[in-house]
Order: C-alpha cells, then sequence, then structure tokens
C-alpha cells in the first residue's frame, strides 16, 4: 500500500495549495494501517518527534517536503500502541517543544500536557469517563499530625455512594492520590467499577508528598507514615475491615517503590498491592545503577528485596507499560514475586510511563484484587 | 419429579427499576390499589433503605424483611445457623468445581463456533459440544439440588419454631397485600431467603412483581451471566434451580451493560445453550407478564435466537408452559 504522504511527495509540484488541499480533510497523525504519519507546517531549521519510547531513539527527525514548509515522519507503531509525545521545533538556534497543533489529543501530567497518538485498537475505555448513571462517591479530606515527619499531612479519602457507618469497608491506600485523582480520573474510575459491580464498595485514602524523592524512596519514615499512621486514623474516622486482606496499598513509579517498601517493612499490614510501572531499579553489579545516584536509596532498597523479599502482602497486582525503560525492571521483579508464593497478577501495555496507562491499567487491577459482587448481584 | 400446581396470580417481570422506574405503572395496570409486600433481601443490610421504592408506590408498601427475619433465625437457631454455613460452604465449593470444567467445555464451543466452514461435520460437533455444556449445567443443578434437599430433610426448617414463627407473622402481613414486589440485588442470598421461609406457598394467588435478581430467583433456573467481566472468561454458569413459579423464560436483566448482544456468536452461544428455554434480555422500561401458560411482552421486550439475532418476544412465545408451580415441592 503506497502511503498518502509518499503519493503526495512524488505528485507535490512545489505549490502551497497543494499542501493545503494535502491536509485538509485528513486527520494528524495520519493512521495507515499501523503505519502512522506525523505532520508539521511551519518555518523550523529541524522538527523532531519527542517522545517516551524505550527502546528509539528519544528523538526522531522529520523530514522536510522538498523546500516547503511541511515536514513529516513516518514512524511504525504496533496495534494498541498509545503514545504521548511532543515535537521539537529548532529554530534561530533554538529548541521549542510544542503540542502538536493538528493533534487535538491531549493528556496532561503534573509537568503539563502532551499530545496523545493512540494506534490501531486503542480506544479510550469507557469505564473511565463519568457515568451520569453510576451512583457518585464523595471525597473528604482529613489532617493527621505525623509523628513520623512532625508534621500535619492531608488525606484525602473517596467514600463510596451508600455509604453505611454499620458496615465494614476494605480500604485501598493511594500514593500520589492528587494526581491519581487530577490525571487519572481516580475519582470516576471508581464510581463506576463500583456501580458495575466490578469492585466492593471501597474506603479510599489518597496521600500525597511534597518531596517524592526523598519519601517515596524507601524512607522509613515514610513507611511508618503509610503503614502505621494512616491506617490507625482511617479506623478511628471509618469502619474498616481490619482483616489485611480488607487492606490494599498502591502507587505508580516512585509510589510503587514506596508501596513495595511500606508494605515490605510492615508485613501483614496490606493484604494486596498494586504496583503501577514501579521504579524498581536495581543492581547486580556493585551499588550504583548506570541511572545515576539519586537513585542510590532505591537500588538499595531494591537489591536488599530482591534478596530477602518476605512476603510483604497475599496478592500483589503489577503493571509496566512496554514502552518505558522501567520495563525490563519489572519483569525482573516477577520470577522473585512469583517465587514467594504470593498470589501474582502482571500485566503489560504498549504505553509509556505516565498517567493515562495506569488509568488504562486501572480495571483489571482492582478488580482482581478486590472482587466486585457482579456475578452475584442484579439490582 | 413433578410440581403441586396452585392456583396463581399473575407474574410481572421487569426491566432494572432504580434509574427508570415503571413499577408504579405496573401496578396500576394490574388494579393493585391496595397494599403491596415488598421484599428486598437481595439488598442484604441494606434492605430497610426502602424509601425510594415506598415513595414510588405512594407509601402502600410493607417490607417483608426477610433478611432480617433470616438474621434473627440464625440467631435464635445456631443450630440451623451452622448447618446453613455449612451448606453454603458445599455450594461454593460445587460452584468451583463446576466452573472449571465449564470454562474448558465453553472453550471448546467457542473454538467451534469460530471455524468458518459451513458444513455439516461442523455443526453436528458444535451441536455436540453444547450438549456436552447441557449435561454439565443439568448436572450441576441436580448436585445442588441434592445438597438442598439433604439439608432440608436433615434439618426441616419450615418445620423449625425459629422459622414457623415467622412464616406465621409473613401469612399474617401478605394476608392484608393485594400483591408482592419483589426487587432485584444479590441473586443467591435473595433465593435462600425466600427458599427459607417457604416464599412458593406463602404468596398464594397474589400478583407477583419481580425485577432484576427478583425475577431470576422465581425463574425455573437462576443462570449468572456477563459478557464481559474484567476478569475471567465471561461464560454464563448455572447457579441452581429457582422457585420456579415460571418456566422457560431465562430473565436477563441489565442486558444491555451485561451482554454483547451487537455478536452474532455471543447471542447465539446463550440461545443455544440454554434452550428451550428463552433469554430474555430485560432493561429499562422492559415488561413481560406471564399469566397462565403464555407469556405477554410489552414493547420492547426482546428474546435472543439460536441465529445470533435479537427478535420481539412474540406470538411464537405465546403457549408456551412459562408456569411453575407457587408451592414447588420435589418428590
Amino acid at each position: 500500500m503506497s502511503l498518502a504522504i509518499r503519493a503526495f511527495e512524488k505528485a507535490y509540484t512545489g505549490e502551497p495549495a497543494e499542501i493545503d488541499r494535502f491536509l485538509d480533510g485528513r486527520s494528524f497523525p495520519l493512521q495507515e494501517g499501523t503505519t502512522t504519519t506525523f505532520v508539521y507546517r511551519g518555518e523550523a531549521e529541524e522538527v523532531r518527534l519527542r517522545h517516551w519510547i524505550f527502546g528509539l531513539e528519544s528523538s526522531l527527525a522529520f523530514t522536510r517536503l522538498k523546500d516547503s514548509d511541511l515536514w513529516y515522519l513516518v514512524l511504525e507503531l504496533p496495534e494498541l500502541s498509545r503514545v504521548e509525545y511532543k515535537l521539537d521545533l529548532f529554530r534561530h538556534g533554538k529548541h521549542k517543544w510544542i503540542r502538536d497543533p493538528r493533534n487535538p489529543l491531549v493528556a496532561h501530567d503534573p509537568f503539563g500536557a502532551n499530545s496523545v497518538f493512540q494506534g490501531v485498537g486503542y480506544e479510550t475505555p469507557e469505564w473511565t469517563r463519568p457515568d451520569e448513571e453510576a451512583r457518585r462517591g464523595e471525597i473528604e479530606e482529613f489532617t493527621l499530625e505525623s509523628s513520623a515527619f512532625g508534621e500535619e499531612r492531608t488525606v484525602k479519602v473517596y467514600v463510596p455512594a451508600r455509604f453505611r457507618k454499620s458496615r465494614r469497608y476494605p480500604v485501598l491506600v493511594v500514593h500520589d492520590g492528587s494526581d491519581y485523582l487530577r490525571y487519572a480520573g481516580l475519582r470516576a474510575v471508581l464510581d463506576n467499577l463500583i456501580d458495575r459491580l466490578e469492585i466492593p464498595e471501597l474506603i479510599v485514602a489518597m496521600t500525597d508528598s511534597g518531596d517524592r524523592l526523598a519519601e517515596y524512596t524507601s524512607n522509613p519514615l515514610h513507611d511508618r507514615f503509610i503503614a502505621e499512621e494512616v491506617p490507625a486514623e482511617l479506623e478511628k474516622r471509618f469502619p474498616i475491615d481490619s482483616d489485611p486482606s480488607a487492606w490494599g496499598l498502591m502507587g505508580a513509579s516512585l509510589g510503587a517503590v514506596a508501596t513495595l517498601s511500606a508494605a515490605w517493612s510492615h508485613p501483614g499490614r496490606f493484604g494486596k498491592l498494586l504496583l503501577q510501572s514501579g521504579s524498581f531499579v536495581f543492581t547486580d553489579i556493585g551499588d550504583r545503577n548506570w541511572r545515576g545516584e539519586q537513585w542510590d536509596e532505591v537500588v538499595s532498597f531494591m537489591n536488599t528485596f530482591r534478596e530477602a523479599p518476605g512476603l510483604p502482602a497475599e496478592s500483589l497486582f503489577v503493571s509496566c507499560g512496554i514502552y518505558e525503560s522501567l520495563i525490563y525492571e519489572n519483569r525482573s521483579l516477577l520470577p522473585i514475586l512469583q517465587a514467594t508464593g504470593m498470589d501474582v497478577r502482571y500485566a503489560e501495555a504498549r504505553d509509556g510511563h505516565n498517567w493515562e496507562n495506569w488509568r488504562d491499567r486501572l480495571r483489571v487491577g482492582l478488580s482482581w484484587l478486590f472482587k466486585g459482587p457482579l456475578w452475584m448481584v442484579y439490582e | 419429579m413433578h410440581y403441586n400446581c396452585a392456583v396463581m396470580g399473575p407474574i410481572l417481570l421487569l426491566g432494572p427499576q432504580r434509574l427508570r422506574p415503571i413499577l408504579d405503572r405496573v401496578m396500576a395496570d394490574l388494579g393493585i390499589e391496595g397494599r403491596i409486600a415488598a421484599i428486598t433481601a437481595g439488598w442484604q443490610e441494606r434492605e430497610a433503605e426502602d424509601d425510594e421504592l415506598a415513595e414510588h408506590l405512594s407509601g402502600r408498601t410493607v417490607n417483608l424483611a426477610l433478611y432480617r427475619r433470616a438474621e434473627q433465625v440464625f440467631e435464635s437457631d445456631p443450630e440451623l445457623a451452622a448447618a446453613s454455613h455449612e451448606r453454603q460452604g458445599l455450594l461454593k465449593r460445587a460452584q468451583e468445581l463446576y466452573r472449571l470444567r465449564l470454562d474448558h467445555s465453553m472453550a471448546a464451543v467457542r473454538q467451534l463456533m469460530q471455524r468458518a466452514e459451513e458444513t455439516e461435520l461442523l455443526e453436528e460437533e458444535v451441536s455436540a459440544a453444547f450438549e456436552v455444556v447441557r449435561r454439565l449445567d443439568d448436572g450441576h443443578l441436580e448436585r445442588v439440588r441434592k445438597i438442598h434437599s439433604g439439608f432440608e430433610e436433615m434439618w426441616m426448617p419450615l418445620e423449625r419454631p425459629s422459622v414457623a414463627e415467622q412464616r406465621t407473622e409473613l401469612v399474617e402481613v401478605l394476608s392484608e397485600c393485594d400483591a408482592v414486589a419483589v426487587a432485584g440485588g444479590h441473586v443467591a442470598v435473595l433465593l435462600n431467603r425466600l427458599r427459607l421461609f417457604g416464599f412458593g406457598e406463602l404468596v398464594g394467588e397474589l400478583p407477583i412483581v419481580a425485577w432484576s435478581a427478583g425475577a431470576m430467583a422465581l425463574a425455573e433456573r437462576v443462570v449468572l451471566f456477563h459478557d464481559s467481566p474484567p476478569q475471567g472468561f465471561g461464560n454464563a454458569e448455572m447457579l441452581e434451580s429457582g422457585l420456579g413459579l415460571y418456566g422457560q423464560i431465562l430473565p436477563m436483566p441489565h442486558a444491555r451493560r451485561r451482554l454483547r448482544l451487537q455478536d452474532p456468536n455471543r447471542v447465539t452461544e446463550l440461545a443455544r445453550r440454554f434452550a428451550p428455554r428463552v433469554c430474555v434480555p430485560m432493561d429499562d422500561g422492559d415488561y413481560l407478564r406471564i399469566d397462565g401458560p403464555a407469556a405477554w411482552a410489552e414493547a420492547p421486550v426482546r428474546r435472543l435466537t439460536a441465529e445470533g439475532k435479537i427478535e420481539r418476544l412474540g406470538a411464537a412465545d405465546e403457549g408456551r408452559r412459562t408456569r411453575g408451580s407457587r408451592s414447588r415441592r420435589a418428590e
């Protein structure tokens, strides 16, 4: 099959109006099977695609169409891929990263927003969007005086619809809770999964950290905060099932390291762990990973954990994007987790280290850890 | 096995009532002006939270509180409670074992159905594969029936004072009602409570309006289903026999959410597996009346066909034996 851009390149005679006609009526990035054409139109000395696909060069150069102001890049992306990217324009000796002006799809994260390419077969899961038929839970907030940190900490709590004080609820503690709410649509996801009976009615406590590099890198103070102080406060405020199998802990990236660390240092506290794209950086030789010294604390913890994983929980759900560099660390961790006898489930997706990847894995992860009554309940 | 048939009033099966209820209209069509006995035991500990239901029916409901009554029975009769608990464990285990075999048998059905050939040989194999599944389903129902009959013979729950006392009260409440409304919820819990108090006999000739799990529990067989669960294969499974107040119809509530009705293979799979029973998807607004030997559907009630289509439940279904018995006893 001849690609549209190749055919156009052959036919192009140098008239700007021809480019207008080529672009009009097509949406970009242009998908032709699993081949994708990215374009940029404008003056530049160089245009590059900045993406976060591990395994490809981190920036890929566009080609200028003859002497025109149209730049293009043809890329083969497998089915079900989802790629976040920016365009890197080099003009007047300066680089400028912009979102793709021709692509309305955008994903947000704490650093701003990226353009999103959705490959063949990928669709934003319907259950991630607010559903007006779903009963809505409430978000409450409380502060607790943390003796571990010697300061007040705020915890947000998702309280499911139809909450009753006379019931005992399972609970999930979430690292980077505000980001999960903002960038992964956690509230709508919980509303939908609970309303569809795919997970049980759940209390979800969401913590945040002002200094993730210090606190999420297997910090004993943070472990204490998560595994002792937050649970104690939750038990004071909410009717929670005390059985460890009713307690879950989750996090993404460094939040997954913090999750594993808190559970490992407090075995028997959390029965269920959800680890998303964990930064499980380790070394087989020496103490320093190629990523640099800022990872030393994580490396130290992960090396210790890998030597003696113990039984930090009963069930673990691990997920990672195939396009992340951390896929190596996550795949490497898997046999170690499985050898412990814990119940381990693993999922991969053609996605990167980003919030929408983590959002998209919530249904399969949460519903496996917290089994909902959908087979038995027909309201 | 045969059933004692009592004289009965109509049974009306409705789609889900939470978002767009039609229960009040249905009761009006039935000419019900008096009190309505409500069964919300499927809501379990939320049983008493029936304000919306009561309001929808202009405050005419009286909740039979079967869930609470069962809790009282188990509290006052620890022997029965322990035996019941043990039976639940057995039922759960039987379901797990059945599911294991079912997954493999259904995989065979699907693999065969996915083959593109249109040969007689393939059709024979598909039919044989469905037959294996049907035998598995029947075997499971029989095992569960034995578990229940063993329990009933051993513990005779209806004759125990703890249950008899509640039944006396229930008879009195029902004698002042003109109809019974059975809500959905947890179908196994609901069925358990209905059985515990011998609902089939208690209800007499009163019209029954049931929806979601309520409709499922009154059927001859209770089929659990979800085509796209987040885990597992999505194989519909037999739970156990229902109260058998009507036959032939398998109500499938929340079909829009639970069934892939746009997938002809999936539709065929359900229709052929459960034939001669008719799979009836029940969504908001659906309304099916079973009165005597026939079923009448108010538009737009549908049925699944073996050809993978969704058709209006119509004349072809009239005359089917849809009626079971309200005083069902295995003999």
